[in-house]
């Protein structure tokens, strides 16, 4: 690392003294880069074993990389917490503003430790950190309290506000934080954390220079990058029709979770399609900071007032291929403005995970068609597929609470199936809900042995639709591949680098962007590094509990075929116990 | 030559053009872009590009106590004359659509100098290069 790079600065702020300090950690950045890695080791740091994920002592770590604001795409920022959710290792990435704002504003790392007991939010703007009063924003959905904190913080245009809506208040396991309007921190629950410490929102803003080894290099690499990112065939999907561009190729391929997983494919997938959306909906397109691809699509939705004639709303509501499976195809929904409508609601008011929500919703809405919980749980809801009035109903409940079944579904599938039933229908992977890929063995490996239990660790999904389809590969043979791809994502998480970029940030390319930024590292070093991260995370959630030996498989992935033939649970359970063994060797050699 | 804004409406707010500008002078980061882009009161609403406008009679100019800043002749904006500028701020505040960066590190200026290096580097076709006498034709 080059001297002088403030990406070396973590800022600590504790919320129950309130006061805050900035420690100087070249040897951590300089080891693990930034992000994930960074994140990791501040992880084992400042969690204590065992703590409760809603207590003051569980931490909020944000994780910046060494190529942040240097060049493009280069844009997340990594979280790490306790989930609320699983109980272990909480890992959630971001985009928009926040990651550049954070390496502008002087930083690689910020440390949000204690709780407070009145709302608050915080302002740090560079090296001021600012405690502010946030009473009055206290119980407002995302749009309101972003726009009052834009009127009142300075930093426009450079600046992210972080914002958490009524469900992590609430303290719902799988809330999640909004920044600038439309992205998240979706998964496992780090609204909550925030909700826990009476944390409504922080905005952080700056503008500095960072050093570079060579000004020349600097410019010829940055146009290499740039050209590829806006002229690479691999990143065209994202730029046209965004990731809902998914919707019409996984459906023909039969691996689109609809109606709770009862089927593969979704007869009205193409009414949900990125197409049509495009085509009916789209009313704008947005890029996080330093990406020019620009894959955000914002629908714009016009409905009249049912009370009084010529006058009508029109929100703007984001979606994704994520969002449009869980809230549309997993509930049945065949109508395009309803799966808008329910979105809207996630993400204005609620600011809850919609992939958590549309697998609770399906769940309930089974639970219900088979008598297992009645309209005496629901208060008079009558879950249908496709019924969009009743979902809108029941996730208010959720969020409001008023009984123990709908505080039940605040909790999760897997905590709700545990009261009411149904663990065979409750579709979460290591304690997440799943995400929309029914495409084979690969993905369900992928959920169970990834770090975070997400699609993303590992691509196992991608794993079933390039191999697996064509060829029969053995258990340990797809485990090994997974986890050679997850130690490659640690690389590229911990440079916080878009994993849509992945095609283009290959580790040559990467080793050339580093020696920039003053590292000196192979391509060697990479893979060693990526898989030192890997055992890492895995030595954090061991320690909090984690055996994959004893991981749930509901019955239903096996009922429903998948593009690859029907599931085979004595595959999916050698693959873990060999994935097991492959981690535990990898702890033992770190010890 | 000058610098416009064509089509804010095509905006997506990546910011390009602002990396773009500090790595015009060599450097990484955005402390010395003198193009900035914001949020019109959030995202869904859009954006507005903020770069000097090249005004025909350019109002900072009129302003400086020290004639630090000379309007160009050709395509309009402003040369900034460091030695002459005494970090005064009024040439910030006289730029209603604040488009005078600031230097905090020399305390002086930094506006734009229609160089043109940031059109490369927006993918959207929001900047471009156009000469005055026929910037209101449409092609």
């Amino acid at each position: 690392m080059l001297k002088n790079d403030s990406l070396e600065n973590i800022l600590y702020i504790n919320l129950t003294r309130r006061t805050f300090k900035v420690e100087r950690r070249p040897d951590l950045f300089g080891k693990y880069l930034g992000g994930t890695g960074v994140a990791t080791q501040l992880l084992h740091d400042e969690c204590p074993e065992g703590c409760d994920p809603l207590g003051p002592d569980n931490p909020i770590i944000f994780a910046v990389g060494v190529l942040t604001a240097l060049f493009p795409l280069a844009s997340k920022t990594v979280s790490m917490f306790k989930s609320p959710l699983t109980g272990n290792l909480g890992e959630s990435h971001c985009g928009g503003r926040s990651a550049v704002a954070i390496r502008m504003a002087g930083y690689g790392a910020i440390v949000i430790q204690g709780a407070s007991t009145m709302p608050v939010y915080l302002s740090i703007e560079g090296n001021q950190v600012h405690f502010r009063d946030a009473s009055t924003l206290w119980g407002m959905g995302n749009f309101s309290s972003g726009r009052i904190i834009r009127e009142n913080e300075p930093g426009s245009g450079l600046r992210t506000i972080m914002r958490i809506g009524k469900g992590g208040e609430k303290l719902i396991t799988y809330s999640c934080v909004t920044t600038e309007t439309f992205r998240h921190f979706g998964r496992l629950g780090l609204g909550a954390v925030f909700g826990s410490k009476k944390l409504k929102a922080i905005v952080v803003s700056g503008k500095s220079s960072l050093p570079i080894s060579d000004k020349k290099v600097y410019r010829t690499l940055y146009d290499e990058v740039y050209k590829a990112a806006v002229e690479s065939p691999v990143m065209k999907k994202y730029h046209d029709l965004g990731t809902a561009e998914n919707i019409l190729p996984l459906n023909k391929f039969g691996g689109l979770p609809t109606r709770n997983l009862t089927a593969a494919s979704f007869e009205h997938a193409s009414k949900l399609s990125g197409e049509a959306f495009a085509r009916e909906y789209l009313g704008r397109r947005l890029a996080c900071s330093h990406c020019p691809v620009g894959c955000i699509h914002i629908a714009a939705l016009r409905e009249p007032y049912e009370d009084v004639s010529y006058f009508y709303k029109t929100s703007m509501i984001s979606y994704d291929y994520e969002p449009i499976y869980a809230l549309g195809t997993m509930l049945g929904i065949t109508n395009p403005e309803d799966f808008l409508k329910l979105m809207d609601r996630v993400e204005e008011a609620w600011g809850i995970d919609a992939m958590s929500l549309g697998v609770i919703l399906a769940w309930a809405t089974e639970a219900f068609q088979r008598g297992m919980i009645t309209t005496e749980e629901t208060r008079g809801v009558k879950l249908k597929w496709g019924d969009v009035k009743a979902y809108i109903k029941a996730g208010g409940y959720i969020i409001d609470q008023p009984n123990d079944f709908y505080k039940a579904l605040a909790r999760g599938v897997e905590y709700a199936a545990s009261i009411y039933g149904g663990m065979d229908f409750a579709l979460s992977f290591g304690g997440n809900e799943m995400p929309g890929y029914h495409t084979g063995p690969g993905a369900y490996i992928g959920y169970l042995i990834g770090a975070r239990h997400s699609h993303l660790d590992n691509a196992g999904y991608s794993f079933d639709q390039k191999i697996l389809v064509e060829k029969k590969v053995e258990p340990e043979a797809v485990v090994d591949a997974l986890i050679v791809e997850e130690r490659w994502r640690q690389i590229l998480s911990s440079l916080v680098i878009c994993f849509f970029a992945r095609g283009i940030y290959s580790p040559e390319l990467v080793t050339r962007l580093l020696a920039v930024a003053g590292f000196d590292l192979s391509e060697g070093d990479l893979q060693r590094i990526g898989r030192e991260i890997h055992t890492e995370k895995y030595r954090f959630k061991v320690r909090e509990g984690f055996d994959l030996n004893v991981m749930r498989l509901p019955e239903r992935i096996f009922e429903t075929p998948s593009p690859v033939g029907g599931l085979d649970r004595e595959y999916l359970t050698k693959a873990l116990a060999y994935a097991q063994k492959i981690i535990q060797k990898e702890l033992d050699a770190a010890e | 030559m000058r610098l416009t804004v064509l089509e804010t409406e095509k905006c997506v707010g990546c910011q390009s053009c602002m990396f773009a500008c500090s790595r015009r002078v060599g450097e990484a980061g955005l402390a010395r872009s003198c193009i900035g882009v914001r949020s019109i009161g959030g995202m869904e609403r859009g954006f507005s590009v903020i770069v000097c406008r090249a005004c025909s009679d350019p109002p900072c100019a009129k302003v400086c106590p020290t004639g630090a800043l000379i309007p160009r002749e050709e395509g309009g904006g402003v040369r900034v004359l460091p030695d002459k500028c005494i970090g005064c701020g009024h040439c910030r505040e006289a730029c209603i659509i604040g488009a005078v960066y600031w230097n905090d590190e020399t305390n002086k200026p930094m506006i734009c100098l229609h160089c043109g290096y940031c059109v490369d580097f927006c993918p959207y076709g929001v900047l471009g290069m156009q000469k005055r006498e026929v910037e209101n034709v449409e092609e």
